[in-house]
């Protein structure tokens, strides 16, 4: 992508939302239901909020509601479109998203949520929401990957009163290491982190066992969701795997952590055939590998045969994406 | 003060070995530690000390109910699996030799092949909410799950640095098999295999074959351990505890310490190696039967090269011929070992011990003095020698 080429997306993607949020709100929509007590008493036990005025009557009728009322928080809870909703047509977040997304912005994540709440809602009242773009601030380089801003404000009504509000932002980026626009199925498309590839294991890493984590050992699996193979290290030291005290011995110092650059070579290698282990396809190999940094880090080598997996070669980081919570650090031969 | 001599095992208990007990564990375990009072010449009552391993499902004060044992003055339990094995012997003859009890039973009892398998992955080894736990994270969940990958990661790095080739792992599985075949109690009764059998059969976790694991087994052991002078007026040569250590090494992990400098050593064992020399005043030239813990064959040449058998490399050349053989020069599990009697985590080889210092063994080595006995490796772990009374 050349530097022309990338004035020429950024000034297309402006254009597209100046028409946007031209266009104003979108159409109020009603939720699907009423406020009602059944969905108000799922909710509370699902969050654990356990006051009484959402759910005892008796109790809410001497308090200074009246009667019961719903938790103010569930505001957006009402006009959720459902498990197979799909957004409103003049919905003008989903125009955005599919304006970036040609652009070649294709994963999202969701940065900011400020509500603010002008009044309770009781049951039998009948929500709508609308939505307008408020703006697109872009592009900027983030960890994740170039991408833009979107923040849109979604209102509450019942009849023309506003009883509800939402900013809401999001950023749409492409990411790091995807070299073109061109990655159009969004969310599969692995993106490279720092010291390797994230891809989808969602199927292939279905049901492994999962890792006990401990404040000690938080900060390596938080990058390797996003493709870092983190290092502990303390002063000059590093360590592997991560330990709460300083290998020096000082009871005063803390750690922070190097990225490793995702490259070293298998310093021992196990063909694993039998019994079967959860996650895992029969046969697989597991490689301790000796990084250019000079720890040692064990995981599956995921794309090897067999029977060309040998002591010192070269292999290369890769992140399988078990799920939102987990991404297993693993090897691929480096070809 | 020195351990060396201060305690003796006076008796040791054993269920039958087989895939499918068809009883508790409390009842395994009951009946061994019966077996084993009875075999020598006392009663419950006698019993004021209880050691297990911390993996035994059987409470000691269970056990001291169902026997009808009274009043328990020591119990203490040891981790790390099958390390525990002989410092289950090392913690009863401490007590002993402080007073702390006079007699204490150790067992360890399971249905280890009907119930909960080891050879599995264990979710909740896996899982546990602990230090180790913790430790578990930068393993299982990438793949490395079962014992047998934890072994075959060190084995394959010792093939690569010594040279060393399958075939030197299944000679120890061979000389196991062989002794197997001639002891009754044994699985493997009357089933000895070839070296050619061993490389043909199928692949658990290159480079380990099924035949370089152990058993798994249903069963229990229990041993009997008292003070010498007391072992003296009952029915059984007592068989001198000459030395107990338990060792962990530097940088130690459970099964998966892949992280010190030399990946293909059981350095662990090295430091129980040491004691146990300077403890009973002899040297691995003393040592006239090895029962050396065998759940996985390559450890077995770690163990000869960090006891001091050979030096680091060499074990592949020292146990070539007839070596381990019960008229070699260091006849090794004569019992069979884990891999062709039973896999009782380590136990059932320290029972053999005491045969070999009575002169009682289904395979009796002749002459046998000094036994060396080691508990699991890989993890931390322990040793003893035994040996008999100069009276």
């Amino acid at each position: 992508m050349t530097g022309t080429a990338g004035s020429d997306i950024a000034a297309t993607v402006h254009e597209k939302a100046e028409r946007i949020a031209a266009g104003g709100g979108s159409k109020p929509r009603p939720a699907r239901d009423p406020v009602n007590t059944a969905m108000i008493n799922n909710w509370v036990e699902a969050m654990g909020d356990d006051n009484p005025v959402y759910t005892d009557p008796e109790f809410a009728a001497s308090s200074v509601h009246g009667g019961l009322v719903a938790p103010p928080a569930m505001a957006q809870v009402w006009t959720m479109n459902g498990l197979h909703g799909r957004r409103a047509e003049d919905d003008p977040l989903g125009a955005m998203m599919t304006a970036l997304d040609e652009a070649g912005f294709t994963s999202v994540v969701a940065t900011n949520s400020e509500q603010t709440y002008h009044r309770y809602l009781g049951p039998g009242e009948h929500v709508s929401a609308s939505t307008e773009l408020d703006g697109v601030v872009g592009p900027k380089r983030t960890a994740l990957g170039e991408g833009f801003f979107v923040t849109t404000r979604t209102s509450w009504l019942v009849g023309d009163e506003v009883v509800a509000e939402m900013t809401f932002k999001v950023l749409k980026f492409r990411p790091a290491g995807s070299d073109d626009g061109t990655a159009g199925d969004a969310g599969a498309a692995p993106w490279q982190g720092p010291s390797g590839r994230v891809v989808d294991a969602s199927e292939r890493a279905a049901g492994v066992l999962r890792p006990v984590i401990s404040a000690d050992t938080e900060f390596f699996w938080t990058g390797t969701r996003v493709g870092e193979l983190r290092i502990q290290r303390w002063g000059d030291t590093l360590r592997h795997p991560p330990g709460p005290v300083d290998p020096g011995g000082s009871m005063e110092a803390t750690p922070d952590y190097v990225v490793a650059a995702g490259h070293g070579t298998v310093y021992s290698y196990v063909v694993h055939h039998n019994p079967p282990v959860p996650g895992k396809q029969l046969p697989f190999a597991v490689a301790l590998v000796e990084l250019d940094e000079g720890v040692r880090v064990l995981g599956e080598l995921v794309d090897a045969d067999p029977a060309e997996v040998s002591i010192g070669m070269s292999v290369r980081a890769v992140f399988l994406r078990v799920d939102e919570e987990l991404t297993l650090p693993a090897w691929e031969v480096a070809r | 003060m020195t351990l060396a001599g201060k305690a003796a095992i006076a008796g040791i208990g054993a269920t039958e070995f087989s895939k499918d007990s068809g009883r508790s564990e409390l009842r395994l375990a009951s009946e061994a530690v019966r077996g084993a009072l009875d075999d020598a010449g006392l009663a419950p009552s006698d019993v004021d000390g209880m050691v297990t391993f911390t993996m035994d499902a059987n409470a000691e004060i269970a056990v001291a109910r169902e026997l009808g044992v009274g009043e328990l003055s020591f119990f203490s339990r040891v981790h790390y699996g099958g390390g525990a094995a002989a410092a289950t012997v090392q913690q009863a003859a401490m007590a002993v030799a402080t007073g702390a009890a006079d007699v204490v039973v150790a067992y360890r009892a399971f249905n280890e092949r009907s119930g909960q398998r080891f050879g599995q992955v264990s979710s909740a080894a896996a899982h546990q909410v602990n230090s180790s736990g913790v430790d578990n994270s930068f393993h299982y969940p990438a793949g490395i799950a079962t014992p047998a990958a934890t072994v075959a990661m060190a084995a394959q790095r010792y093939l690569y640095e010594y040279g060393a080739t399958t075939e030197d792992f299944g000679r120890v599985a061979v000389v196991d098999r062989k002794h197997a075949a001639t002891n009754p109690n044994a699985w493997f009764h009357g089933k000895p295999i070839s070296l050619d059998e061993h490389q043909a059969s199928r692949w658990i976790a290159e480079p380990l074959r099924l035949l370089d694991c152990c058993q798994e087994t249903d069963g229990g052991i229990a041993l009997v351990i008292t003070s010498a002078a007391r072992a003296k007026d009952l029915p059984h040569t007592p068989v001198r505890v000459a030395a107990a250590a338990q060792g962990s090494g530097t940088g130690q992990y459970v099964m998966t310490s892949y992280y010190r400098d030399e990946l293909a050593a059981l350095p662990e064992m090295g430091v129980v190696g040491r004691q146990l020399w300077e403890q009973s005043g002899l040297g691995h030239s003393d040592v006239d039967v090895a029962v050396l813990y065998d759940h996985f064959t390559p450890y077995v040449l770690l163990q000869l090269e960090e006891l001091g058998f050979c030096g680091r490399g060499e074990a592949k050349d020292f146990i070539t011929g007839d070596t381990l053989e019960l008229h070699g020069k260091l006849p090794l599990n004569p019992h069979g070992g884990q891999l062709g009697e039973a896999y009782l985590h380590g136990m059932n080889g320290i029972a053999e011990g005491v045969r070999q210092i009575r002169g009682s063994a289904a395979n009796q080595v002749t002459g046998a003095r000094n036994v060396l006995v080691t508990a699991g490796t890989g993890v931390p772990t322990s040793g003893l020698v035994l040996g008999a009374y100069e009276w």
